[in-house]
């Protein structure tokens, strides 16, 4: 009976030394959603047990957050820039990825590094000047401004994880089809990326995650109300003075993650392939 | 063997028509290469090498937002280090990075072997792990300012119910060395997933047979560890650890949601302090210098990673 039973007992302490890890990663989350639905008389009442709701839950805050701030509107933007500038993107970096893993020309080398380096600047090196420049276009306090500049980020991403994907696949198929008398591009369209979808869709994964995530172009590039983005909106409009409507502000938490959890509940196995693949490839 | 490349194909008899002659043209490597890049290049140059140029001159000259600027050398540089908020940034960045990239690589080989063990909701415990990591981190960090507020402080509530702490507990963000620590522990909580999920993925790829044969020469747990798994994640740790110290040393987010760098500057890193004297004081030119002092740590991890990439491919 020992045999069998050690590897349980193993097992259930595995999943005990697990327990503070989800606790701490989870616990923010919950206390978040939490404070979200708890009524402002239990919500400041510092003898009340934070940890559960004992006087009933409500939908008020996020009924405040809906009706009397313009969080619909920054939630509308966030979602145009970052669709516009994940799909963007995704092009630019997808036939720069294909001619990087693929064919040999003037330059080659000297590009992949450039984007290689690229991939590793922050944005907070370049946000400053980057403000200058869209000043300068004529798009200061504009959502288009974001458009504009998320793909600084986007595409060395972007073009760095399909390039690992295209790696993968087989000369020889294209170059079958290109015997047959297809062009490079019709190859490229209807051989690789039907083979590379996976990598396709962890680039739009990943690039929509970046740029609907991104806080500090937008913090610094946009500032009226009807131009900014969600994380914008409830980290700087919710918080004007010294009074802070703590419900609002964390339903403003919650609701602007709602859309990056949605598609993480859906492609959980492509975020942790993407994960590794963007750092150890 | 080589292969038939589309522009050594034969062109049929006559003479092509010009769009069929301009489609062969495309279709050669040299030609079509460049093409598809242009976009990309393009982008980087003019959105990406051409700032970081603006930013070095700015960052010599004593450039204020809204009047002409002049050419001044090294001052900007110089000077910063007259500034009291500037040295304490300085120390602030080091002491942050150091620490919270320690405790990152520490407690993701942890997790990661944990991670690696026969589980019983492995797809559920990996997703929830990875959690903290694809959430907006301003919107995560907002919910980590309210676990720490002073008055309501759901982490002191736990603590004192727990017997950990003295009533009232600590001010967590109104306190230097408090404020720090609630920094480092949110970006810990933040890039933990990504150190874990990326040592999981090394832990995966040593050979199975390895751990056998040492198990058969009587290696314990202990041993194996220190001799096998160590050794063998080395590669994924450097690439994880240079990837992650020039994101955290560059961090903004957090420290700008939780504590705007305070109390008294003992939380500013180079990234907020850059944006506080650009933004709020409109002093452009030191502005730029400061973020700049980024620039010598990303030199050397692109350096290294280059250099490890090189190796690694070969």
């Amino acid at each position: 009976m020992t045999v069998a039973r050690r590897p349980l007992m193993r097992r259930v302490a595995i999943h005990l030394g697990l327990l503070p890890f989800l606790i701490f990663a989870l616990f923010p989350f919950y206390h978040m959603t939490l404070t979200s639905l708890k009524q402002d008389r239990e919500l400041y009442d510092r003898f009340a047990v934070p940890l559960i709701i004992t006087q009933g839950p409500t939908l008020e805050h996020y009924t405040k957050l809906i009706w009397d701030t313009e969080f619909l509107t920054w939630t509308k933007n966030s979602l145009m820039v970052t669709i516009l500038a994940t799909a963007i993107s995704v092009v630019i970096g997808t036939i720069a990825a294909y001619a990087l893993a693929r064919m040999r020309f003037f330059g080659v080398g000297a590009f992949g590094t450039g984007i290689f380096v690229t991939y590793l600047v922050p944005t907070s090196l370049l946000f400053l000047p980057l403000a200058q420049v869209v000043n300068w276009i004529g798009l200061a306090d504009s959502k288009w401004a974001l458009v504009l500049t998320y793909p600084t980020f986007l595409v060395p991403f972007c073009t760095w994880l399909l390039m690992g994907y295209f790696r993968t696949v087989p000369k020889e198929v294209e170059e079958c089809a290109m015997v047959d008398g297809a062009t490079r591009v019709q190859a490229l369209l209807r051989i690789v990326l039907p083979i590379a979808i996976p990598g396709l869709v962890c680039a739009i994964l990943f690039a929509f995650t970046l740029s609907w995530n991104e806080f500090i172009y937008a913090l610094t590039f946009t500032s009226s109300s009807d131009q900014i983005t969600a994380s914008v909106g409830v980290t700087s409009e919710l918080i004007r003075g010294d009074i802070y409507f703590w419900g609002s502000l964390m339903a403003g938490a919650v609701l602007g993650s709602v859309p990056i959890v949605i598609l993480y509940v859906f492609f959980l196995d492509y975020y942790v392939s993407g994960l590794t693949a963007g750092a150890v490839k | 063997m080589a292969a038939v490349r589309a522009d050594e194909i034969p062109v049929p008899r006559g003479r092509p028509r010009p769009v069929a002659r301009l489609r062969t043209w495309l279709d050669r490597e040299s030609v079509l290469g460049p093409v598809l890049v242009t976009p990309a290049m393009l982008l980087l140059v003019l959105l990406v090498a051409y700032p970081f140029v603006m930013a070095l001159y700015f960052s010599l000259s004593n450039a204020f937002i809204g009047r002409p600027s002049h050419f001044i050398g090294i001052r900007n540089f110089v000077h910063l280090w007259d500034s009291d908020a500037f040295r304490q940034t300085f120390q602030n960045a080091f002491v942050f990075t150091g620490i919270a990239v320690a405790f990152k690589v520490v407690l993701g080989i942890i997790l990661a072997l944990l991670l690696n063990e026969q589980l019983w909701f492995k797809r559920m415990i990996r997703g929830a792990v990875l959690l903290p990591w694809v959430i907006p981190t301003a919107l995560s960090t907002l919910g980590w300012w309210w676990m720490f507020n002073s008055l309501y402080s759901v982490v002191n509530w736990t603590g004192l119910a727990l017997g950990l702490m003295d009533p009232p507990g600590p001010n967590w963000l109104g306190q230097r060395y408090y404020a720090m620590a609630a920094v480092i522990i949110v970006n810990v909580w933040r890039g933990l997933p990504f150190f874990a999920i990326t040592i999981l993925a090394g832990l995966v790829a040593i050979p199975k047979e390895i751990y056998e044969a040492a198990h058969a020469d009587g290696a314990g747990a202990n041993a194996r560890f220190w001799h096998i798994t160590l050794p063998m994640l080395k590669p994924v740790l450097a690439v994880v650890v240079l990837f992650s110290t020039i994101f955290t040393f560059s961090d903004f987010n957090i420290v700008y949601v939780l504590t705007h760098g305070g109390p008294i500057n003992s939380t500013h890193l180079f990234a907020t302090l850059s944006r506080m004297l650009v933004i709020d004081v409109g002093r452009l030119g030191e502005g730029a210098a400061v973020s700049l002092y980024l620039f010598p740590l990303l030199v050397f991890v692109v350096w290294a990673q280059l250099r490890f990439v090189r190796k690694h491919a070969n």
